[in-house]
């Protein structure tokens, strides 16, 4: 009960209007998105996704190509320069994106959907499976992610889809613990129990009453694993075990063009500044998305009604 | 680190503590807290056992076998069922589970394929270089993480406030390899040359020996927690300095640095203790990339050369070492944690 | 009786939201003399703790003072150094939390926070061994023994009661001369809240303490305040000796709420307020309460009623027809309605028939063979304070807990423990209403939705049918048909409570099990869903099962009680008969504990007493 065993309602000034809860992951994003954070942002990380989307289709030269000798600073022919086996490094890195992007989403999904339908089903029905789940779980958290990965990798060699499988399921743990830290917070709830009252299928209740309320904490979570599913590809690229060479990955890029650092620069910094503005940016969203909640639950500490900031909340 | 949540690390659940209690009055132990640590203990070591299972059936179960691996392009039918012979790989998966985890216990982790020698003496160097890294970064990343914090804290909204918080947003986004890249590119290679670029640290020689050969990794990975630590400390800290007690010391007229001292900071200590050791967890998988780009002898750089020989023994001895690592440094952070709450320690009267 | 240097004196005083014109408080002005207890009572919204705060000089984040003064003793707090004012709280001025168990730093013991308190003004070079002593004498005050292990426990090792002992030892310690006690005893049971306000009462007696005590119950202003001061949307709206506002009141807001407020001694119709207090930067040109009020006229609704004086200016209101008001006589003593009675007596069977209900949790047993009997159509009040196991009899009833054994049978048929076990026919003729509105609907659903999905869980109906009735459910809860496509955090706990009611009648129960329903809200709406719940039993001969802690509700609503204390049925009858002669020591006690409006006749008047 909070502090005067009387709730007060929650600050309701912004009530939100009905149509808005119909969606409401569309109404957390347009939030988040309208905050400072949000927009800077996504600014970051759209800029990011529109050069991987876009590049292929825009690059000069091919990512295979001869173009001058290795390691060459910028030129007219090559604007930033060539890379140690002489291709053109912007070339390279306008190609050299989509494909992490593509695999970072997939993992990413896979890590989702299979870790929320585990949380969910282990707060729900506690008991032995909460138990058996929660065991599981704690095995696979006591890998680092990215030495999971190169675990399953070891024996069968970098294959595209065990890097995202893998990826995929080393994101399982993390995302099953947090949603059913959240999905226990709202099963305990009332009005939980009150449509338990009713004998409805478990199945309904938890796509019905639990999953709605998750939107948020759901969001966020998507969110940092998106994150950190390119940092893993990326960097799994990087240690030589994402996509092979010749083919342009940026990871890949950092790390083949380190010899070259003090010839040309713009062969490591430009990837590894778009992964970083990349990741930045990502970051940065899903820190909006956090901060924004639309009519939440809250008990507001006594009867004092802060009027300005309704939906964000400062930490 | 990318998790930006200011989501506190919790304290040992409650449903654990009573569990602890149980145990407590089974065992006849006294003491809650020793019965959780035996408790825990027991429970860590189950969970290492069902580790060395995964770790096993990740190395032997999955599609292409080690023979396969290792012979790579030379891969014959013929040489390969020669080599799984040798390599007892023909035996059925059990067996040869059981074979390598009683060799494990009797500390006979195998012989590596890469090079023929043991593996425990491979690995047993490394481990100690990358426990001075680990170490190095770990405390010089919390004293950093946790002073920032408290300040930050302390003067909310402030200046100084907003700049540290703006810079660790952005900072702990960056990947390992990208905040080593910039490391090395900073004073190593393009700007300033004044440490180098590789760790050269002679087999046998330990690293505080070589000075100049740490820094630059130590200096990565602190880069990489410092941040997650100072917005952790300072949640902690916004929290317990906006709660009812402290607000009620400061309406009992005590002053601000008696408020942040003595009334907020014994109340985030225990999210401080997890945080710092989520962050010495998190540093075990940085290691990786990290020791990676320096050439730094550690079990990171290690990992990575046994995974690109298909060094099966090796891959398995270091991923278990790390794993253990994992498990018990999570005990000891509980436990910690658990000490540091009167609340959790001691029961109502 | 007055020493002219104790007095507290606010002006004027006016709080805004920081950053914008919106005001949350305006116009408070207000005086208390030395060895004075001042009773500042309002509902929630009302403002009351931003003033109560603002008397230490203090304005929580996002509000700011932005005119008025608050002088103590000549000096203005609000113009104090940050200096000044770190010495005037805990030593001159002194504050009393309202929930002690957050107050007290959860980390360090609570003999530490105590010497902390003595010690923190200037106390610091007198040796340990006087420290010590002071210690004892200040926990002997509030009635607790100076023993190492009070003194070296942790706050959560402490109960409720001795928490608070421990804040009312730690703001007497310096013998500051004024208090401010915000509502200090809201959670304790009756006995600690007794003890609390005697010796609240006490302390102030003797060392001539000037007091304000916020709280939104008038009862516990009856026994203690001389004066009182009504808040309504950030405004005082009345201000006067308390037995003369109680009396006849001149606002029509205390009417009501004088009105609203249950008494254990007599059996009336309690009549809430309809609406709500308007939220700060929504409040109306004209008189904020004029939406709300039977004595409203044009002159209401087109400006802001000045301050009236009543009689001299000690007593003020702030009303165009404050005069009409008080001829009125509507206060305490004014006649009521009494309630209807339905079917007293009447051998009506029993709808819902309990035996040797044991309950367990885990394996503690909570609940120690409960018998109880809800005859068809009437109202069964079950009685106890936190800890009597009241929750977990609901619970166990309803089905949502387990474990227990015994015997629960509904229409003369056993149930099982669980209500997944139940038939239908059992779960929806048995419906249950939460304690907190605010957790009982499903955030992300609109009300229609939620009243419902028992309907379509329960009967198969066209889609036009089912909305007809949620409709009708609904009306039946004084909800109208814009509310269907709401959702929850726009509606007020009052509105919240009532969806949650339809939400159990739209499925035509014969039995309502009513947990605490009313605890979570304000005086004035709680007697509007109590007088819903006793119309809808009368209209549909509903049964009900009423739990409360609220011994004063029981009289007004039940006509059987049974009264749980610790796990067991301690005495049980018709409501009158154990309420006017209770037979159990520990309902005589209860009884006696509980503060009482009726209390004004021997209100205390305080002498003054030079201060130490």
């Amino acid at each position: 009960m909070a502090r005067n065993g009387k709730e007060k309602a929650p600050s309701s000034g912004a009530a939100s209007p009905a149509h808005l809860r119909r969606h409401e992951w569309v109404a957390v994003l347009g939030a988040a998105a309208r905050s400072r954070r949000g927009a800077i942002g996504a600014l970051l990380a759209l800029s990011v996704v529109a050069v991987a989307v876009i590049g292929p289709f825009v690059a000069p030269h091919s990512s295979t190509e001869f173009v001058t000798s290795a390691f060459t600073g910028p030129s007219g022919r090559s604007l930033l320069g060539s890379d140690g086996l002489g291709r053109d490094v912007l070339s390279r890195v306008l190609f050299g994106g989509w494909l992490l992007l593509l695999m970072a989403a997939v993992a990413t999904a896979l890590g989702a959907i299979i870790g929320t339908a585990l949380g969910i089903t282990a707060a729900y029905f506690r008991g032995t499976f909460d138990g058996l789940i929660m065991r599981a779980v704690d095995i696979f958290l006591a890998f680092p992610q990215i030495v999971f990965a190169l675990l399953l990798l070891s024996v069968a060699g970098p294959k595209l889809w065990l890097v995202v499988i893998a990826v995929g399921i080393s994101h399982v743990p993390q995302v099953a613990r947090v949603i059913r830290s959240a999905s226990l917070d709202i099963c305990e709830k009332d009005y939980v129990k009150a449509v338990e009252l009713l004998r409805i299928k478990p199945r309904k209740i938890i796509v019905g009453d639990i999953l709605p309320n998750l939107v948020t904490p759901l969001m966020v979570e998507v969110g940092l694993r998106f994150t950190w599913s390119i940092v893993i590809i990326a960097g799994l690229s990087f240690i030589g075990f994402g996509l092979q060479p010749p083919a342009p990955n940026w990871g890949l890029m950092l790390n083949e063009n380190r010899i070259g650092l003090v010839s040309n620069p713009w062969a490591v910094v430009v990837p590894a500044v778009l992964v970083a503005v990349l990741t930045v940016g990502t970051n940065t969203f899903t820190d909006a998305i956090a901060r924004v909640s639309i009519g939440v639950e809250r008990p507001v500490g006594d009867e004092v009604f802060l009027g300005v900031a309704t939906l964000e909340t400062e930490k | 680190m990318s998790t930006t949540i200011d989501t506190l690390a919790r304290p040992p659940s409650e449903g654990q503590f009573h569990a602890a209690r149980r145990w407590s009055r089974r065992f006849e132990l006294s003491h809650p807290v020793s019965a959780m640590v035996v408790r825990r203990l027991i429970t860590g070591i189950l969970t290492l056992f069902l580790v060395t299972i995964v770790i096993f059936a990740a190395t032997a179960v999955l599609p292409g076998n080690a023979a396969q691996a290792v012979l790579g392009r030379n891969a014959t039918p013929d040489r390969v069922k020669i080599l799984e012979k040798q390599l007892h790989l023909d035996r059925p998966a059990v067996v040869q589970y059981w074979t390598w985890i009683s060799g494990v216990f009797h500390g006979q982790f195998g012989v590596s394929l890469a090079n023929g020698q043991a593996v425990s003496s491979i690995v047993k160097g490394r481990i100690i270089n990358s426990a001075v890294l680990v170490l190095l970064a770990g405390v010089i990343g919390s004293v950093l993480g946790v002073g920032l914090g408290v300040l930050a804290a302390a003067r909310r909204d402030g200046w100084l406030d907003n700049i540290l918080s703006v810079v660790s947003l952005a900072v702990t986004a960056l990947p390992e390899y990208v905040v080593a890249m910039a490391v090395v590119m900073l004073f190593a290679s393009l700007v300033f040359h004044v440490l180098p670029a590789v760790s050269v640290i002679p087999p046998g020689a330990t690293p505080w020996s070589q000075p100049s050969a740490i820094v630059l990794p130590v200096m990565a990975l602190v880069i990489v927690i410092v941040p997650y630590i100072f917005r952790m400390m300072r949640g902690a800290m916004v929290e317990a300095l906006e709660s009812d007690y402290v607000e009620m010391a400061r309406l009992k007229g005590s002053p601000r640095w008696r408020q942040v001292l003595v009334h907020a900071l014994p109340n985030s200590i225990a999210p401080t203790i997890q945080v710092i050791g989520l962050s010495i967890l998190y540093l075990a998988g940085g290691i990786v990339v990290v020791e990676y780009v320096f050439a730094f002898p550690g079990v990171g750089a290690g990992l990575v050369d046994a995974v690109s020989a298909r060094d099966i023994p090796t891959i398995q001895l270091i991923v278990l070492v790390l794993a253990a690592f994992y498990v018990f440094m999570n005990i000891a952070t509980d436990v910690i944690a658990l000490v540091a709450t009167p609340r959790r320690r001691l029961p109502r009267s | 009786m007055t020493d002219g240097a104790a007095r507290l004196v606010v002006d004027g005083l006016r709080i805004i939201v920081a950053g914008s014109s919106v005001d949350v408080v305006d116009e408070v002005t207000l005086t208390v003399d030395a060895g004075e207890v001042l009773g500042l009572v309002g509902e929630s919204g009302s403002g009351k703790t931003t003033v109560s705060l603002a008397l230490l000089g203090y304005t929580r984040r996002g509000l700011v003072v932005d005119a008025g003064s608050v002088r103590f003793e000549d000096s203005d707090v609000l113009t104090m150094s940050a200096d000044e004012l770190r010495q005037l709280r805990g030593r001159t001025i002194a504050y009393v939390p309202q929930d002690p168990a957050s107050a007290l730093n959860p980390a360090l013991k609570v003999g530490f926070q105590l010497r902390e308190a003595l010690t923190m003004h200037g106390g610091g070079d007198s040796n340990r061994l006087e420290v010590s002593e002071r210690m004892a004498q200040v926990l002997a005050e509030v009635g607790l023994e100076a023993s190492k292990e009070i003194r070296g426990a942790y706050p959560h090792q402490l109960s409720g009661g001795q928490q608070q002992r421990i804040a009312l030892a730690m703001a007497f310690a310096c013998r500051p001369r004024l208090i401010v006690l915000d509502e200090p005893t809201t959670g304790l049971d009756a006995a600690t809240q007794r003890h609390v306000l005697d010796t609240v009462r006490g302390l102030c007696r003797s060392y001539g303490v000037a007091a304000v005590h916020v709280t939104h119950d008038l009862a516990v202003v009856a026994e203690i305040a001389d004066r009182v001061t009504v808040m309504y949307a950030g405004r005082l709206i009345e201000t006067g000796p308390t037995k003369a506002v109680f009396e006849t009141p001149a606002h029509p807001y205390t009417a009501g709420l004088l009105r609203a407020i249950p008494s254990p001694e007599r059996r009336e119709v309690l009549v809430g307020m309809e609406g709500q207090p308007p939220r700060p930067g929504h409040r109306p040109r004209g008189c904020s309460f004029e939406p709300r009020c039977d004595f409203a006229v044009a002159q209401c609704a087109a400006a802001r009623p000045p301050v009236v004086e009543i009689e001299g200016p000690a007593r003020t209101a702030r009303c165009f027809r404050a005069e009409e008001v008080v001829r009125r006589s509507l206060g305490v003593g004014a006649p009521v309605s009494d309630v209807m009675v339905s079917q007293d007596g009447a051998a009506a069977d029993a709808v819902l028939v309990v035996a040797g209900l044991v309950g367990r949790y885990g394996e503690k047993e909570i609940l120690h063979g409960v018998d109880l009997a809800v005859p068809r159509g009437s109202c069964v009040a079950v009685v106890g304070e936190s800890g009597s196991g009241k929750t977990t009899l609901a619970r166990c009833l309803v089905g949502l807990h387990g474990n227990w054994s015994g015997t629960v049978a509904f229409d003369s048929q056993s149930v099982r423990p669980l209500a997944r076990n139940r038939s239908l026919k059992v779960l929806q003729a048995v419906q249950y209403v939460f304690q907190s509105p605010y957790t009982a609907l499903n955030p992300r659903k609109t009300i229609g939705q939620l009243v419902e999905q028992p309907l379509a869980h329960f009967y198969k109906l066209a889609a036009r049918e089912r909305t007809a009735r949620v409709v009708a459910a609904l009306e039946a809860a004084a909800l109208n048909e814009d509310f269907l496509g709401r959702y929850p955090d726009q509606l007020s706990g009052g509105e919240r409570q009532r969806v949650a009611i339809a939400r159990a009648l739209v499925v035509e129960p014969e039995l309502l099990v009513c947990d605490e329903v009313t605890s979570a809200l304000d005086v004035s709406v709680q007697a509007a869903i109590v007088e819903l719940l006793r119309r809808l039993q009368n209209e549909r001969g509903l049964s009900l099962l009423f739990i409360t802690h609220n011994l004063a509700l029981v009289r007004s609503i039940a006509q059987e009680v049974v009264v749980l204390h610790e796990g067991s049925v301690v005495e049980r009858g018709p409501t009158d008969t154990v309420l006017s002669h209770p037979v159990d020591e520990y309902t005589i006690r209860l009884l006696e504990d509980v503060p009482k409006l009726t209390s004004l006749t021997d209100s205390c008047h305080v002498s003054a007493v030079t201060p130490v």
